[in-house]
């Protein structure tokens, strides 16, 4: 960094702020639609796992293993089958959502209470009612708590994207690198912090609307 | 993917200061010397949360998750700029990538601690260090261990993004690759990374298996 330059330069900031919007625009469309289909998947997945124990080990491998390739790997990969589309980001992050989520929905509908359980098949539920409107409902906060986890990890990784030239606000840790400037890596930081909050926040106003019998 | 095992595969890959061996050692290095430093600020202080107080380990644990929201890559080219290249510097990103995982199962380990076998060990006479040592430690090694696993398993697949900033280790191949627009040489060292990540978190189940105590070793269903 050249000597007596400032950390941020606030007139940078200013002039950029169009940018900044469509970049954040991006930036959530990359990291939340992977949350979408990653609940869309893990759902039925988990509900199969719950069902048919056998099934479960097998899958929590897979799930432990994609949790380990880097992200950088995977877009990599992807680049040549998808290109330059935002799908070579949001396929790997809903691989990650996947293996944040489907142990939860698991460990979720596995601690529905037994009696509560019998108590819907005395009050003659068929099995899908009984899942729908009592065992998944009952494993709303356990799949809540990794919904939050995967959309706070999901908004910091999008940035890596930018490597390859599609990570929303990741764009300005590269022209920040390149431009030996901070001020773009400092604005990006700071904004990808916000939304994660923002939406971390969001989320558990959500799961207090979606059990409100939990709420204090 | 075909092109990666050729590059893997190319015996001159293999040889002279940045083959294959010398990248995987520094790889390797980076991630155990970004894990001991983690374990020595998480493990003592998940552990001294686990004793304070309600409103501290909240504080603490919080934090800690909100941790998980920095932007990695962000965070190493800020502070790449900000320390003029300096290598160490570039691993402080990593350091606080790898905290929370160890420091927030080391507080869940020993708050999982039944509070009749404590009572018990107070009540045999023993003195708080020990109900802590030769209690506590021992019952909590199993959530610790994963939590170092977790953290051990991110470390060493984010160090690739490190190389961005001239770290080397494995991620070189990879920024090279990217850069070249030599798919093998990118992808090849992207196999290289997973078959690492993967060989530590077996490494990790095997060791967990070692040092957990007999007693709560599950009887195999």
């Amino acid at each position: 960094m050249p000597e007596g330059e400032p950390l941020v330069r606030w007139d940078w900031i200013a002039s950029h702020i169009e940018l900044f919007g469509d970049l954040t625009v991006e930036h959530l469309k990359l990291s939340l639609l992977p949350i979408l289909f990653g609940l869309l998947i893990a759902v039925p997945l988990g509900v199969l796992c719950a069902r048919w124990g056998w099934l479960y080990p097998p899958v929590l491998t897979i799930a432990n293993i994609l949790y380990a390739v880097p992200s950088l790997a995977l877009f990599l990969v992807l680049l040549d089958f998808t290109g330059l589309t935002i799908w070579t980001v949001v396929i790997p992050l809903t691989l990650y959502t996947l293996s944040v989520l489907v142990p939860n929905v698991v460990d979720g509908l596995r601690q529905v209470p037994e009696q509560t359980r019998q108590a819907a098949v005395a009050m003659g539920y068929t099995p899908l009612r009984r899942l729908v409107a009592v065992e998944l409902p009952i494993a709303v906060p356990v799949i809540m708590a990794g919904v939050r986890v995967a959309t706070v990890s999901n908004i910091s990784l999008v940035s890596v994207g930018a490597l390859i030239g599609i990570g929303g606000l990741g764009r300005l840790f590269k022209d920040g690198f390149d431009l030996q400037f901070t001020t773009p890596v400092f604005a990006g930081i700071v904004l990808i912090i916000a939304l994660a909050v923002l939406f971390d926040f969001a989320l558990v106003l959500l799961q207090r609307l979606l059990t409100p019998w939990t709420a204090r | 993917m075909n092109a990666g095992w050729e590059w893997i595969t190319d015996p001159a890959n293999w040889h002279g200061s940045d083959g294959i061996p010398v990248r995987l050692a520094e790889h390797v290095g980076y991630t155990l010397l970004v894990l001991l430093v983690a374990l020595a600020i998480g493990l003592p202080l998940g552990l001294f949360i686990a004793h304070a107080g309600q409103r501290a380990a909240f504080a603490v644990i919080n934090t800690a998750n909100g941790a998980r929201a920095l932007p990695t890559l962000g965070l190493l080219v800020l502070i790449f700029l900000l320390s003029t290249g300096s290598d160490v510097a570039a691993l402080i990103p990593l350091v606080i990538l790898a905290i929370p995982p160890i420091l927030v199962n080391a507080y869940e380990g020993i708050r999982q601690v039944e509070p009749q076998v404590r009572d018990a060990a107070r009540g045999m006479g023993m003195t708080g260090r020990q109900v802590l040592f030769r209690v506590e430690l021992p019952i909590a090694v199993p959530l610790i261990l994963l939590g170092a696993r977790t953290a051990a398993v991110q470390v060493v697949a984010t160090a690739t993004v490190a190389a961005y900033i001239n770290l080397g280790g494995l991620g070189g191949y990879i920024m090279d690759g990217i850069l070249l627009r030599e798919y093998g040489e990118a992808v090849g060292g992207s196999v290289l990374v997973v078959l690492l990540a993967v060989s530590v978190q077996g490494l990790f189940t095997l060791f967990t298996h070692l040092v957990t105590p007999r007693g709560l070793r599950k009887e195999h269903a």
